[in-house]
């Protein structure tokens, strides 16, 4: 026999945004080196799909870990509206001084939904192309506190 | 150990209704998933079995067995089914992703007996689906 279930609710989402990969801590022909292409001064773009877990126990009242219409709400107001046909680098606050990788990106993305109220976020994963995804879960308890 | 996933596509109408609430909190709550007439669904049921290959056959289970679980418990009661009315599993419960992955991963679970059962995935669409996980196996045990 199985113990407690564990039930989590995944919804994706897209945005379509460019960036450039350049980091002001090297020098230009080391930022060539390390992005190629991806630093390209001009950017250039992609359609982010984003895959957003959430867990907790299922609502007995509607059958559901969270409200999709609540969490399509959420996830539309902090990062779809935001992020959607902007150009990272200068339009998302955070990629000022913060590379926009992939790993970045969904680390921000992470941190934007964190305070969802109505369930927990489990895990954020992006797929910049559908030939490369990152996901984050979160840093570990102890030290999530002090790295914020 | 090794992870086996097998897929099952089926067929379903649904609405989401709590007879205990109003018709305006109904309607508030659940949205347009709230039409009485139902609408439908092109489900795909990933399920997932964990163990170890048998040395002499090379396989963690006969993945045609599972197939006629499958066959058999889910596509049995839920295909081309109104999941409100015809599946007595699901009787008193909203018929949402989150409850069908709970009730096919009850089906299912005393019908594995080889390996264990990892873990249920419902897709209602390519952009929404629940997982269902046995909280100590999988995942980090926390709600």
């Amino acid at each position: 026999m199985s113990g407690p279930l564990k039930l989590s609710l995944t919804r994706r989402y897209r945005f379509a945004a460019s960036h450039r990969l350049y980091s002001a801590r090297f020098s230009d022909q080391e930022n060539q080196k390390l992005y190629g292409k991806c630093g390209n001064p001009y950017g250039h773009g992609h359609n982010y799909v984003v895959e957003v877990t959430v867990t907790g126990p299922v609502d007995p009242t509607t059958g559901m870990v969270a409200n999709l219409s609540e969490l399509d709400r959420f996830v539309r107001r902090e990062v779809v509206e935001p992020f959607d046909q902007t150009y990272l680098n200068e339009e998302v606050g955070e990629f000022q001084d913060n590379v926009p990788t992939t790993e970045n990106v969904c680390r921000e993305i992470y941190r934007r939904l964190r305070s969802f109220p109505a369930a927990r976020l489990e895990k954020v994963r992006i797929e910049e192309t559908s030939k490369n995804s990152v996901e984050f879960t979160g840093e570990p308890e102890a030290t999530q506190d002090s790295t914020e | 150990m090794i992870r086996v996933t097998r897929k099952l596509e089926f067929s379903a109408a649904h609405f989401y209704h709590n007879p205990n609430l109003s018709a305006e909190e109904n309607r508030r709550i659940f949205g347009k998933c709230n039409n009485p007439r139902g609408h439908g669904h092109n489900y795909v049921l990933e399920v997932t079995v964990a163990g170890e290959p048998d040395p002499a056959t090379g396989m963690v289970l006969d993945l045609k067995e599972l197939k006629e679980v499958l066959e058999r418990e889910v596509a049995g009661r839920m295909d081309h089914r109104h999941l409100n009315y015809e599946v007595p599993e699901l009787a008193g419960k909203i018929p949402t992703c989150e409850n069908i992955a709970a009730v096919i991963w009850a089906l299912l679970e005393p019908r594995i007996t080889k390996g264990r059962l990892d873990r249920v995935r419902v897709y209602e669409s390519p952009d929404l689906f629940a997982d269902c996980v046995d909280g100590a196996n999988r995942g980090d045990g926390r709600f």
